[in-house]
């Protein structure tokens, strides 16, 4: 059983490999075959699964060991994947949301004359998320998440032609590659402290190292993180990735890839668990992102951008919750399989109304689509109440439970991270039910002569409905009895948190912070006709329309001086460093006198150069044995 | 006597070169296969070589040994390790698609009259055999002064490589081009010749501390390490010192290190895009591999004296490098500076002194050679197609000509180190390595990645994405020939990126001789218990 894990990864691998090198005799079979190969997977993933539930909760990890890859000195790393209650979760979502997004990609990308290479970058993203999270040691985990970081580059920057694609994605590689670089630092660390690098070891013998250490180690993976994650200070290039296909930004930019940080951070509990320090600052960052992401999601009236700036908070909430520590781990994870369902579907709806409507993302040019577009309506409405937190529905159950453990974090620091993540569901009602709005209600904003509205093909609207299926039972399911943290607990450990007040309180909260939110956005967008050309706004709303000015800081304090430290050095280059070595050259031997010389008849001074060298060759070794 | 297998590698290219200069002119293309066919003869002999070589044997193996000048002690002694059978087999993979590369690039504009001697085609191919031979002989040889002569001599045909064949003159003007490439190749000479100056003193320097103790001079590796074993010979520390100097000083400027380093951009930028991949991926390869043969292993006092200096050169080389090449303009000279970074994590992983460092120095030579080879030819072929090197000349490739755009990003990808291509496992080898010693060095040195991940993906936007440019429209796809060239590259990159085993397990003893030779085992980790 155990060597079916590689299978997981070797399917769409294969697609991949297929799909890129087959040539032009492919295109009218290879939507099909990368999608075929997505669902293999997936089912391979069943059957493991099923194999899983079938054993004892301690008995729950499978390894499969392929070969030593790197063997140097005492630097093992090994290809081998670990299988476990954590990983499982992961396997199916991302080849369960993954086969669904393959499957819509056919009807979306129908027109599209490269939609073979389209499928192929998919399949790639496939196999190395699969062996991001099926990995057994850090180096095999960097593999992956360097290779999801390729193809999220590749898919970006799909529409290459389109030169804000390409450069959204060159942005989206550069700023992961910071992250990167902690994720290295952070595997040097456990090399020199631990010796190895490989899971079991490191997050088994963790306790033994010092504090220091493991804040050390843990701040290098949180850079990781942020990068991949979108967290704040590295979360700039997430909102101009949704340059990509739209179900590029549903499966890579919202679902699966950007929580892989969460993954990284719960994964290594064991360390962060160690650093006390380091743990309050993941807290924090999520708070922060939390509070940024939302506050960009209300002013975007880019129907994607918006989404994008969801995606963010959302994946803040699952950092915040990882940063409680076991309190938080499972609620994380839940948290973040649900937000896979509910943000996949709300991406896809959004793709589907742009493909109805001449690919228009401006909601301000939307309006009045409900009864047109019906299905997706529907499966966007139940997405939409599934983010708020609508009591009932997946999203209420999983971020309920993180609000009240960043209360139960105790003192004032628990009281300001539980009022953040409330404030945040409330900012979270607004900005949905101000999309939900734009779009769907309200008069029609849009010109019938050119835009002809039109319900999606078949094969688009399938995934929506089974993931629309997903983000109203998933929460509650998991919920029952508890089931979902119990299955993790033993990865992941578990304790109970406390709240301060009661949990009713809590939900009870949480419950008039998001009507207030939804009241909010029907005041300013239901009530009254939204105008197609944006206000001029407040100052917030025009910064939070700028992103909060995070590229014009980046610009100032990273760009331009990199670019006048390039071209200083340029310069330098040419004189400084190139002078001086010619001029002591010139100074020891009168070289550049020669070098005039050279030039004019450089074959002749060669040759007497050579023999010169000859001679005071011979001498000086005369003159030695002479002495 | 046993077949001197290793001589053979070194004569066979030797002999091709006087065969191909010999071909009358009017048989260009037999010139031409014949000279491919000495290049693939001496890869089968260098397969051989591997092939024969016992990672678990002997230090030097297929050892040859032969009175030379004696009376100045000079042998013609021959052996490799493991370190030097792999850069022998490194130089004979690239020599052929370093022609074929080149197929053309040597064809004269118009048909020479036919009683004429000049033979460009014959020239080419003729020095590019004639500098594997030299580039071979020089990692076989284990006699110092036998090294020397050939460390030298090979400037002679890289001088004419460099300053005789050029890319299409574009808009420059066949004068003015003309002039740049004369200038790189004197420039190119001129450094060279500098730094082997000073190493002919430093040799003469060694000659004459060995006649000193131990009677009668000489320059085999073998017999020093024994006397230096039996305590016969001991250096005093200032003439190791600048003994030391001397060698390391002519490896600098090969490899090459900063502040040395500027020949390298003009001598790549305007030799043709093979040429350039012979300088950066095979000659200077010399440069670092001679650090670790002669500099560690006759001077290990002296270069645990200089290791500061020269780690703080080599990270200044890996980040100067790599703003440098975010500043360029010009494609070639942009990978020439990425070369000079990437140069910079070799020396870096040499003077760490651990076996992570050394090992993945070496692999990274290895490395460095095919993904740069990958990177340049195609480069060069795209450069071939539209008669310019600007960067600004370009953009929108990947409409028109997919396939060139996809292997320029592969290989773009393997240069910034992308797991899953071969230079990754190098060059976080080479990191992972210094950091277990200097920590702090260790870091800085890792910007070196997101740099480098700067100019690669600049480079590729620039070029290939975005409106198709009016001189890129209508620009053809990968032929034939040049598919041949860039696929087995990047299917070699893809298998060492996954399974770099075969180069690693024939290293690894190599390395730990030098590291002892030197005294330093790698630093054991925190927590040992812990880890088992």
């Amino acid at each position: 059983m155990n060597n079916l894990i590689g299978l997981l990864v070797a399917a769409p691998l294969l697609g991949a490999a297929v799909l890129l090198t087959g040539g032009r005799r492919l295109d009218r079979v290879g939507h099909w075959i990368g999608t075929a190969l997505a669902a293999a997977s997936f089912v391979v993933g069943a059957v493991l699964f099923a194999e899983l539930l079938g054993r004892d909760g301690d008995d729950r990890t499978m390894i499969q060991h392929l070969y030593s890859w790197v063997p140097v000195g005492g630097f093992q790393a090994d290809v081998a994947f670990r299988l476990d209650q954590l990983s499982i979760v992961f396997v199916l979502l991302i080849t369960g949301v993954g086969t669904l997004i393959h499957l819509y990609s056919v009807g979306y990308m129908e027109h599209d004359e490269r939609r073979r290479r389209f499928f192929g970058y998919l399949n790639l993203f496939l196999a190395a998320m699969l062996l991001l999270v099926l990995a057994d040691n850090y180096l095999l985990l960097y593999f992956g998440w360097e290779g999801v970081g390729l193809a999220s580059y590749l898919l970006i920057g799909f529409w290459q032609h389109k030169p804000s694609a390409a450069t959204a994605a060159k942005k989206a590689f550069l700023v992961n590659r910071v992250g990167d670089m902690g994720l290295a630092i952070g595997i040097f660390l456990m090399f020199t402290t631990f010796g190895t690098f490989a899971f079991g070891p490191v997050l088994g013998g963790a306790e033994a190292a010092s504090e220091g250490t493991l804040t050390a180690i843990s701040l290098m993976l949180l850079l990781a993180a942020c990068g991949k994650s979108a967290q704040v200070p590295l979360q700039s290039w997430l909102g101009d990735a949704m340059e990509g296909p739209t179900p590029v930004s549903a499966l890579i930019h919202a679902a699966t890839m950007v929580t892989a940080g969460v993954y990284l951070i719960v994964r290594s509990g064991a360390i962060f668990n160690g650093a006390p320090d380091a743990q309050t600052v993941v807290a924090v960052v999520g708070a922060v992102t939390l509070l940024f992401g939302a506050i960009v999601g209300c002013a975007k009236d880019d129907i994607k951008k918006a989404l994008a700036g969801s995606t963010m908070s959302q994946i803040g909430y699952m950092v915040m919750a990882a940063g409680l520590g076991p309190v938080g781990y499972a609620f994380a994870i839940m948290h973040l399989v649900t937000h896979g369902f509910f943000k996949a579907g709300l991406f896809l709806g959004a793709g589907s109304v742009m493909h109805g409507m001449n690919d228009e993302v401006d909601m301000r040019r939307y309006g009045g689509l409900r009864k047109l577009m019906p299905v997706t309506f529907a499966t966007f409405g139940l997405g939409y109440l599934a983010i708020i937190g609508f009591p009932g529905l997946s999203g209420f159950w999983s971020k309920d439970r993180i609000i009240e453990a960043a209360f139960a974090k105790g003192g004032t620091e628990g009281w300001i991270l539980g009022a953040v993540a409330l404030l945040g569901a409330g900012i979270t009602a607004f900005y949905m039910t101000r999309v939900m709005l734009m779009t769907f209600f309200g008069e029609k904003r849009w010109d019938p002569a050119e835009v002809h509205p039109h319900e999606s093909p078949r094969t688009m609207t399938v995934p929506m409905v089974v993931l629309a299926f997903g983000s109203v039972f998933a929460g509650g399911l998991f919920s029952l009895n508890s089931s979902f943290v119990n299955w993790l607990e033993p990865v992941t450990s578990y304790e109970h948190g406390h709240p301060p007040v009661s949990a009713a309180v809590v939900t009870g909260a949480t419950v008039v912070v998001l009507l207030v939110g939804v009241a909010l956005a029907w005041a300013a967008y239901g009530r009254r006709p939204v105008p197609v050309t944006a206000p001029r706004g407040s100052l917030l709303t025009r910064a939070a329309r700028r992103d909060l000015l995070q590229d014009d800081f980046n610009h100032a304090v990273l760009v331009k001086p990199g670019e006048y430290l390039t071209r200083g050095l340029v310069y330098l280059d040419h004189t400084v460093v190139d002078g001086a070595v010619n001029g002591t050259a010139a100074a020891v031997g009168g070289l550049s006198g020669r070098m005039r010389r050279l030039q004019n008849g450089y074959v002749r001074s060669y040759a007497v150069s050579m023999f010169g060298g000859t001679a005071v060759l011979v001498a000086a070794t005369l003159l030695m044995r002479a002495v | 006597m046993s077949f001197p297998l290793l001589t053979a590698t070194a004569l066979v290219p030797a002999v091709g070169a006087v065969a191909t200069a010999a071909v009358p002119a009017a048989r260009r293309t037999a010139a031409k296969w014949l000279a491919l066919a000495f290049s693939l003869a001496t890869l089968v002999l260098a397969g051989a070589v591997l092939a024969r070589f016992d990672p678990g044997g002997d230090r030097y193996q297929l050892t040859e040994s032969h009175a030379w000048i004696s009376s100045f002690g000079v042998r013609y002694e021959l052996g490799v390790d493991g370190i030097g059978a792999v850069m022998v087999a490194l130089t004979a993979l690239l020599v052929p698609f370093v022609m074929l590369a080149g197929w053309h690039d040597a064809d004269p504009l118009e048909e020479p009259e036919p009683n004429r001697r000049w033979r460009p085609t014959q020239g080419f191919f003729a020095l590019v055999l004639l500098v594997e031979a030299m580039v071979v002989i020089s990692f076989e040889a284990t006699d110092v002064f036998l090294f020397y002569v050939f460390f030298e001599a090979m400037l002679i045909p890289m001088y004419f490589l460099i300053g005789g064949f050029g890319d299409r003159a574009g808009e420059r003007g066949e004068d003015e081009a003309a002039k740049q490439r004369s200038y790189a190749a004197v420039k190119f000479l001129l450094y060279n010749l500098a730094g082997g100056l000073v190493m002919l003193a430093a040799v003469v320097g060694l000659y004459a501390v060995t006649a000193g103790q131990l009677g009668e001079g000489t320059f085999s590796l073998a017999r020093i390490a024994e006397a230096r074993a039996a305590g016969d010979l001991a250096f005093d520390p200032t003439v190791e010192k600048l003994l030391f100097l001397g060698f390391f000083l002519a490896f600098a400027v090969k490899a090459p290190l900063w502040p040395l380093h500027t020949w390298l951009p003009n001598a790549m930028g305007e030799s043709t895009a093979p040429v350039a991949v012979l300088i950066t991926a095979v000659v200077d390869k010399v440069g670092t591999f001679a650090m670790l043969r002669f500099c560690l292993q006759l001077f290990p006092g002296a270069s645990e004296w200089a290791t500061p200096v020269v780690l703080v050169l080599a990270v200044v080389s890996i980040l100067y490098g790599a703003l440098l090449a975010v500043g360029q303009r010009d494609i070639k000279r942009l990978i020439a500076y990425a070369s000079v970074s990437h140069f910079g994590f070799i020396v870096l992983g040499i003077f760490a002194m651990t076996s992570q460092g050394q090992t993945g120095a070496t692999l990274y030579m290895v490395n460095h050679g095919i993904s740069t080879a990958a990177l340049m030819l195609v480069a060069g072929f795209l450069i071939s197609r539209r008669g310019s090197r600007l960067i600004a000349d370009f953009g929108g490739v990947q409409k028109v000509a997919p396939v060139l755009a996809g292997t320029f990003l592969i290989g773009g990808l393997a240069t910034l180190s992308l797991p899953g291509l071969a230079p990754f496992v190098s060059e976080f080898l080479v990191l992972v390595g210094t950091f277990s010693r200097y920590p702090v060095l260790g870091i800085v040195a890792t910007f070196g990645i997101v740099l480098a991940a700067l100019y690669v993906l600049v480079l590729y936007q620039r070029t290939m994405t975005g409106p198709v440019r009016d001189g890129v429209r209508g620009m053809p796809d990968l032929r034939a020939r040049e598919l041949a060239v860039v696929a087995p590259l990047i299917a070699l990159l893809l298998f060492l990126g996954v399974f770099p085993r075969p180069v690693t397990d024939i290293v690894d003893p190599a390395v730990r001789q030098t590291l002892s030779d030197v005294h330093k085992t790698d630093p054991k980790p925190d927590l040992t218990e812990a880890a088992k």
